[in-house]
């Protein structure tokens, strides 16, 4: 709305929602493309399906450039640790789509080798089902990830930190097992089995 | 050469060390462990299978009428008269032992590789025998029939990362 | 010149040791066709030793297929070569149906041909387009792209998915094809060579690209049967070996095609197999679409192998008894308690099935025999020597796919 005496160049608004608008009209993906998910990832940049319409064609293989994760296929037992270390190295404000049945919940790998969903290890905003999910469902997933964006994101990244008071501090993120459990811990695999007992209750 | 003047060349040199079998297209020399590498070698150097089509390996633990618990087989191709031959060798517990075939063909390195690493059969004269498909400090072989499918909980022992931390 | 293990695993000793350090060409990086991992001894920039390390896709597969039955196993088979999905559904069946003594229809034989052709195109169209894209070519990746999406809408017309569609059965295919689907097939035939031409056009004379390409990671002819490679890795090399050809399998024997080899074993020897590979499968898909014959799909249901259609199902007791059987998990298929091998020619090499059956519905053991797993094996001997930025360029001649490596 325009006040009185300035011209029509002015606009008023939040700086949340400034930012929440530059920010979702930019996301430069990082695709951390492992097996055929990463196809349709492709197929998403080429020029039938354009990703470029929402400004996310800047595929930027380093992760401190990028902002967003998208996680395109299965991710087996050695690759999860190279996963979260991608993860750690992206800068703030951050965020992650897991792509396809694989990553959202191991898909139809339920073998000893393939993580069952990487959300048990890594924060993921938005699940994109199917295998593989059609283009078009990759980019209904980055544009509900922008309205995402757009509804709950503050200039200076609030949303991404704990709101809660805890009566703990944040767990230490390098955990080291003892050397007669590494790997071969058995654990109950019908729940994920954590290395240290939850202390959020 | 067809299969009846190799399997002729082949009882003329070794006599009973061998048995065949066939099935469907595929016919197969069986082995033991301990004149398989020769018999490999003669049919390299001697009936021109110069192509190692495939190296693999089976755990015949719950398998009808088995006698011994690893097989391994190679199936090899002449590639001047495109005629293939399987071969096929057992071994068992403990310690499966076989000769490598690494001098006579530079392609069975990998797949050596990946039967060690699925069952636990160490080959003999294999340069650098280590794991290939899984990560170096697993201690399974995950292929046996006594592992199960979904793993002894090692694909859940990872540091959980949450919004705050990172 | 003859490869020896010593060029490429052992390196120099004494006071050349300093100069040369190691740099890790990680898991994540754009180029190594998602998770490939080759830790680098560098001199400069010149290569003196390279280690892959594999397995960062490892997902259990041949596990899998020891507790699914024969056509459940077929959904993931398909994730196995994800750029040519349908082509491994056609070596797992020719294993099954091998085992169970199995003779298809002629018409679903020339469907089979007709995919594991376009598949072929499709292989090699990636297989190309990423060669020109990690050497920073991005239209021709983009020129890829528009035709592979034409062969996405043929199978999505013929299965209800554009990739992975798990079309194959034991005895047969899920669906039939109908006129639309043949209408199609034939506009593609029609479109494709002159935009095959256009991707010629950009790189088999450019000046950059053959820089790039040529006399870079050269295959010898003997390292390439020694080392067991097979496809277009080894018809590049002058080994002439074309499972079509030598052991046909579904219909090769009615079409006339050729085989495509060429001397030099460099990438860029590779690359131009496989482009004028395309157009020969271009020539058997149209040879096969104008001679499909009529006639059912499946096989007759009396023989208990494939499912009756859903018609005779509800109509008559024995399409009863025949779903029945095949559906219910402690009776299905009566398999020979044997082994089988069987082998066709995918469009990255020999694809192979051992396939250990014990009688019933679920294979006792299955073993893919992956040609990018043999073919990554052969990467180190072909790389020492050349630069850093070489490594891209074999990597991408030779075509690995992840998913078939690490299985």
């Amino acid at each position: 709305m325009a006040v009185e005496g300035l011209s029509e160049s002015v606009m008023v608004t939040q700086l949340d929602k400034l930012a929440n608008w530059v920010r979702k009209n930019s996301l430069w993906p990082m695709p951390f493309a492992t097996a055929c998910c990463g196809i349709e990832l492709m197929a998403t940049g080429a020029s039938r399906h354009d990703i470029a319409r929402f400004g996310a064609e800047a595929m930027r293989f380093s992760p401190r450039q990028c902002d967003l994760m998208i996680v395109a296929g299965r991710v087996a037992m050695k690759m999860l640790p190279v996963l979260q270390r991608i993860w750690l190295q992206m800068p703030e404000p951050k965020w992650c789509i897991s792509m396809g049945a694989c990553a959202s919940s191991g898909g139809v790998f339920d073998t000893y080798a393939v993580v069952q969903g990487i959300d048990r290890f890594i924060p993921v905003d938005v699940y994109v089902p199917g295998c593989p999910p059609r283009p078009e469902q990759l980019l209904q997933s980055v544009i509900d990830l922008q309205a995402k964006i757009q509804r709950t994101g503050t200039i200076n990244g609030k949303e991404f930190q704990e709101q809660r008071q805890w009566p703990h501090p944040p767990r230490p993120l390098a955990v080291e097992l003892p050397p007669a459990e590494k790997m071969v811990a058995p654990g109950n695999f019908a729940s994920a089995t954590r290395l240290q007992p939850d202390v959020r209750s | 050469m067809t299969h009846e003047e190799i399997i002729t060349k082949l009882r003329d040199k070794f006599g009973a060390a061998f048995t065949t079998s066939e099935f469907r297209d595929n016919r197969r020399i069986i082995a033991p462990a301990e004149r398989v590498y020769a018999v490999l070698a003669f049919l390299k150097q001697q009936c021109g299978f110069d192509l190692l089509a495939e190296l693999g390996g089976a755990d015949y633990l719950q398998y009808p009428d088995a006698k011994d618990r690893y097989g391994v087989w190679y199936v090899l191709v002449n590639t001047t008269t495109g005629v293939r031959l399987i071969v096929k060798t057992f071994a068992n517990d403990p310690e499966p032992t076989l000769p490598s075939v690494f001098a006579l063909w530079k392609g069975a390195d990998w797949m050596e590789r990946e039967v060690y690493d699925m069952y636990g059969v160490i080959f003999d004269g294999h340069p650098d025998l280590r794991r290939i498909l899984m990560p170096d400090e697993f201690t399974a072989f995950p292929l046996r029939k006594d592992y199960p499918m979904r793993g002894r909980g090692e694909r859940h022992n990872f540091p959980v990362i949450t919004r705050p931390e990172s | 010149m003859p490869l020896e293990l010593a060029d490429a695993i052992t390196l120099p000793e004494g006071p050349e040791r300093e100069y040369l350090w190691t740099l890790n060409f990680g898991p994540q990086h754009p180029a190594t066709h998602t998770t490939l991992r080759l830790v680098l001894t560098l001199d400069g920039e010149t290569i003196v030793k390279a280690v892959p390390d594999i397995g960062y896709l490892h997902s259990g597969f041949e596990k899998l297929g020891e507790h699914l039955d024969y056509n459940q196993y077929v959904t993931i088979v398909d994730r196995k070569n994800y750029i040519s999905p349908v082509a491994n559904e056609i070596a797992w069946f020719a294993a099954v149906e091998k085992l169970m003594g199995i003779e298809l229809t002629p018409r679903c034989k020339y469907l089979r041909v007709i995919f594991n052709e376009l598949m072929r195109i499709h292989d090699h169209l990636l297989a190309c387009g990423a060669a020109a894209l990690d050497l920073g070519g991005f239209t021709a990746f983009l020129y890829a792209f528009n035709q592979k999406e034409k062969i996405y809408d043929i199978c999505e017309r013929a299965s209800g998915q554009r990739f992975h569609p798990s079309y194959l059965r034991v005895g047969g295919l899920l669906a039939d094809v109908d006129e639309t689907w043949i209408e199609m097939v034939r506009a593609f035939v029609r479109d494709f060579p002159p935009a095959w031409n256009d991707i010629v056009r950009l790189l088999n004379r450019n000046r950059i690209f053959i820089e790039r390409t040529k006399d870079i990671g050269v295959l010898s002819k003997e390292d390439a049967i020694n080392m067991s490679c097979t496809g277009p890795v080894a018809r590049a090399s002058g080994v002439v070996r074309d499972l079509r050809k030598d052991e046909p399998y579904l219909a090769y024997r009615d079409f006339d095609y050729k085989v495509i080899c060429a001397q030099e074993g460099d990438c860029y020897a590779r690359y131009l197999v496989r482009m004028e590979e395309m157009l020969e499968s271009c020539k058997i898909i149209y040879q096969a679409i104008e001679n499909l014959p009529p006639g059912p799909i499946n096989v007759d249901a009396d023989s208990k192998v494939t499912m009756p259609n859903q018609l005779s199902v509800y109509r008559s007791i024995e399409g009863l008894i025949h779903h029945f059987e095949l559906i219910m998990s402690n009776r299905q298929w009566q398999t020979p308690v044997d082994e089988v091998y069987a082998a066709i020619e995918s469009p990255n090499g020999e694809l192979g099935y051992y396939v250990i059956a014990d009688g019933s519905g679920v294979a006792y053991r299955t073993r893919t025999r992956p040609p990018s797993f043999i073919h990554f094996a052969i990467f180190p001997y072909l790389i020492v020597g050349h630069q850093v930025s070489d490594v891209v360029a074999v990597l991408g001649s030779l075509n690995i796919i992840a998913a078939e490596l690490d299985r």
